[in-house]
């Protein structure tokens, strides 16, 4: 199933689009096509858009080709709907922009292809609408291409295609266009009907909000709720928050019967080993996968009331299955749409974007919305008007005031991202991790000349060089070894905002200290490769006599001796046993698909 | 196998009832407001609202029966609003003409309904893909004192979140099964070996020129797509007996679903209208 929108400016000729995608697909009733005059009526179903010639509210329609299932939510191009094209793609997995021929990128453009970014719509469809109008010409074409990808390319955003069409004429929507041999690229509908489709949602850490306690009758108690990402079976022990109490799944009901595991989206009933107390809004994820918590969040939000936020006045926040209390406690910056320049702001106002700092009642579990859009989005609601005021994309926990205080004469005058624009490639951390002798040293020194042969910015770390100066007052015990990761994952974070890739090789055997160490890196930029190399090969290779030591037990609490490795469940990069150049040509591509690469 | 749309579905009942003080599910006798029904006992293990039902007194015989038998095995609390109660009252007038429709009055009814058990939500089959004004509804569809959509003034939904703050007097239309089709619909009916009123298998009926039951009428071999007010609702020439034959026929036709309905061919925007006004 394809859940896609269209996008564009008012008069790109949106509705038209569709209207001749159904019609040339024969997918229009006959009895509805009887009576048509314009294309765009099929979509337009309210009297002020019919007599306005315009789109006012989101339009879905369905419809089937060969097997896969199409949902499109057909979004307004006015500047004063943008919170119903908001609502359309919200859910998307594609966005299809339109633009006209002869107007070219517009502000409105930026501002959707913005939205999607932001929202996380992973594929986008740039189409140049009227290409009739400009006589079918490559350069226009050619030139509306590169304006937006001179845009796009400073956000975030998955892939994009490009297609010249003509909605009224029928060119490349879904018969290949007899005008354009020079284009050799899919006409839209194959594009659609072949796209790779990867889920939404979050396949790894497990979150269900509880919607309601079903009790039919005396016998039965089960919370109802959604499978808001990753997956569970029954046996397995999970946590449920607020109250952290820890207890075991028994039984998981689905819509047509018992479960042997519930996977993301599925609205399921669990029933839990023993009573415990939940009730909606209850959180519950795995034990060893929780979620991060906060009253303080740093969120991306889109304004979308004629009302302006108002700062330290009360809204509801909507996340998950909870209503909480909240503030606006700071406006970060407004986003100026057309030069992405973050301007400083006091407020923001209908369709404005901004970056806030929101204060809430109670603690909020969640996890980064580019981690896991479920958990990671929000909605505001006005106590008086009950109008949905805003759309919000939280990025992570915020520092409270006082300490941001202390933080800000650590922000460098030109920072990261000017660096990051001159240097041609972004900042990251790479953090290797795995057992003394898995080669993480090996594998980062490798990586760093051929990054530093690309004119890479590159910043080495390990735990020998911090062991002999900045940590040489650490001995080996476990709060030592915490201290130690501590200290340099500080060192990797002053690296990182300096616009460097950071080369991190510690064998940080905690989960948690690894966690910590991703907490204090942008979302997306801390990546986690996990040397899977099986014990007996380190014992084999020990390159430092440490193994034969620690054996001898000569070394107290040594990792995989005497100490446990607590090995990482969701590392960005696993790496097994294998060949070092196909290692390095692992995290080579995954630097490109992360984008901290330019592609080449 | 359970799909998406069903636990799409399942999601915005839950929400309804959880956020809502006095909801009931509005139960016209069709196969929306059945499946519907059951896919509330799926996310519930039982119903946990009462059934709706207005009666516009122009029903099919066999959907009162269906009704009846279906509260029964439900164990579902019944409320009946009548339009003809209405009509007594003097809140709605009866329209003038040789076949006159209540499916404009079913509104009024429905909304004294609405004040007089407090209701603060309406559980609807509707589905988007009936008709252009429905295509432009929200899951949760917000009502103001008198019952109005404003569709201009409608509240955004993000991703699934759910905004069902209301002030007293007001109410939300919920609609669970916004993104099914009427392929949808007949494809749970089959999975779940759902027992639908015999008015949507094919068996010869009288019927007028225009395939409106006519005791007067001659008889063809036809069934009925939806089941509304008897005397606006047209048939279809069919021959699809069975819910697979059903299946096969509605992959196969380019006619569309309301198209046999009178009420929706009197104007091009007949059907928001009717909404704007409380209709479902």
């Amino acid at each position: 199933m394809l859940r896609f929108v269209t996008a564009g400016s008012v008069d790109d000729g949106k509705s038209t689009l569709i209207g001749r995608l159904l019609h040339d697909k024969e997918l229009i009733p006959s009895d509805v096509l009887q009576g048509l005059t314009d294309l765009a009526y099929l979509t337009d179903g309210l009297r002020d858009e019919r007599e306005q010639k315009i789109t006012i509210d989101v339009a879905y329609r369905y419809f089937e080709i060969q097997g896969r299932k199409f949902i499109l939510a057909d979004t307004p191009g006015h500047e004063q709907y943008t919170r119903n094209m908001l609502t359309g793609a919200s859910t998307a997995d594609l966005a299809v922009i339109l633009v006209d021929a002869r107007k070219g990128v517009t502000s409105q453009t930026r501002r959707h292809t913005l939205l999607c970014s932001l929202l996380g719509v992973p594929q986008i469809v740039l189409a140049v609408n009227k290409m009739d109008t400009v006589e079918f010409q490559q350069n226009v074409f050619q030139r509306i291409e590169q304006d937006f990808y001179d845009y796009a390319d400073r956000l975030k955003i998955a892939s994009i295609v490009t297609i010249p069409v003509s909605a009224l004429e029928g060119d490349n929507i879904v018969h290949k266009s007899a005008h354009m041999e020079w284009y050799d690229g899919p006409t839209l509908l194959h594009h659609l009907q072949h796209v790779h489709l990867g889920s939404l949602l979050n396949q790894v850490d497990f979150r269900l909000a509880v919607q309601c306690v079903v009790r039919p009758h005396q016998d039965f108690r089960g919370l109802a709720g959604r499978v808001l990402s990753g997956r569970i079976r029954p046996g397995q022990q999970v946590t449920l928050l607020p109250a952290e109490t820890t207890t075991t799944i028994r039984t998981i009901l689905g819509p047509g019967g018992e479960l042997d595991e519930a996977v993301a989206g599925q609205s399921v009933l669990l029933t839990l080993q023993d009573e415990r107390e939940a009730a909606r809004g209850t959180m519950v994820a795995r034990t060893a996968n929780q979620p991060e918590r906060a009253t303080r969040l740093d969120v991306n939000l889109c304004w979308t009331d004629a009302r302006p936020l108002q700062v330290h006045t009360p809204y509801w926040l909507l996340h998950t299955s909870r209503k909480i209390r909240c503030q606006v406690e700071h406006v970060h910056y407004q986003l100026d749409v057309d030069s992405l320049h973050r301007q400083p702001a006091q407020t923001l106002e209908l369709n404005q974007i901004g970056r806030v700092r929101l204060v809430c009642s109670e603690a909020v579990f969640f996890d980064p919305y580019d981690r896991n859009r479920e958990t990671g989005s929000l909605a505001l609601v006005d106590p008086q008007s009950h109008h949905t005021v805003a759309a919000g994309m939280i990025r992570g926990a915020a520092l409270d005031p006082e300490k941001d205080q202390r933080i800000y004469p650590y922000q460098a005058s030109i920072d990261r991202v000017q660096r990051e624009q001159r240097q041609g490639h972004l900042a990251c951390v790479l953090w290797f991790t795995g057992l003394s002798g898995s080669g993480k040293s090996t594998l980062a020194q490798e990586l760093e000349k051929l990054l530093f042969a690309q004119n890479c910015n590159t910043f080495s770390l390990d735990g020998d060089n911090l062991r002999h100066g900045l940590n040489s007052d650490l001995p080996f015990s476990q709060a030592a070894r915490k201290e130690n990761v501590r200290r340099a994952a500080e060192v990797a974070r002053l690296a990182f905002e300096h616009g460097h890739i950071v080369l991190a090789s510690f064998i940080s055997p905690f989960a948690e200290d690894r966690q910590q160490a991703r907490q204090r890196i942008e979302p997306g930029r801390f990546l986690e490769i996990f040397l899977d190399c099986p014990l007996e090969e380190c014992l084999r290779r020990d390159p430092k006599g440490l193994y034969a030591r620690a054996q001898r037990g000569e070394i107290p609490e040594f990792t995989g001796i005497s100490s446990p490795y607590e090995k990482p469940q969701n590392p960005e990069l696993h790496l097994p046993l294998q060949p070092l150049e196909r290692s390095l040509q692992q995290l080579l591509d995954l630097l490109k698909i992360r984008h901290i690469l330019p592609p080449s | 196998m359970a799909n998406l749309l069903e636990h799409e579905a399942i999601y915005y009942l839950r929400e309804a009832v959880a956020q809502l003080e006095r909801p009931a599910l509005l139960f016209s006798g069709g196969k929306d407001s059945i499946v519907l029904a059951h896919l509330c006992r799926q996310a519930f293990l039982h119903l946990p609202c009462p059934l709706l039902h207005v009666d516009t007194g122009h029903n099919f015989p066999e959907t009162l029966e269906f009704r009846d038998r279906f509260v029964q095995e439900f164990k579902a609390r019944l409320i009946v609003a009548r339009v003809q109660d209405s009509i007594d009252r003097g809140t709605v007038h009866e329209e003038a003409g040789p076949r006159p429709s209540r499916n404009a009055a079913q509104s009024v009814t429905l909304l004294e309904a609405v004040a007089e058990h407090r209701l603060d939500g309406l559980l609807g089959g509707a589905r988007r893909d009936e008709e252009k004004a429905r295509a432009k509804e929200r899951f949760f569809s917000h009502r103001d004192q008198h019952g109005q959509w404003r569709p201009k003034e409608q509240r955004p939904e993000f991703w699934n979140l759910v905004n069902a703050f209301h002030h007293p007097h007001e109410h939300f239309r919920v609609f669970p099964l916004s993104n099914w089709t009427e392929l949808d619909i007949w494809r749970y009916i089959q999975r779940y070996q759902i027992e639908v009123p015999s008015l949507y298998f094919a068996r010869p009926r009288r019927v007028n020129s225009q395939l409106l039951a006519d005791e007067q009428g001659r008889e063809e071999l036809v069934r009925f797509r939806t089941i509304g007010d008897m005397t606006c609702t047209g048939a279809i020439r069919s021959r699809a007996r069975t819910v697979e034959e059903i299946l096969h026929e509605l992959e196969t036709t380019r006619a569309s679903e309301r198209g046999t309905r009178a009420d929706d061919q009197r104007s091009q925007a007949a059907m928001e209208d009717r909404k704007r006004l409380g209709y479902f």
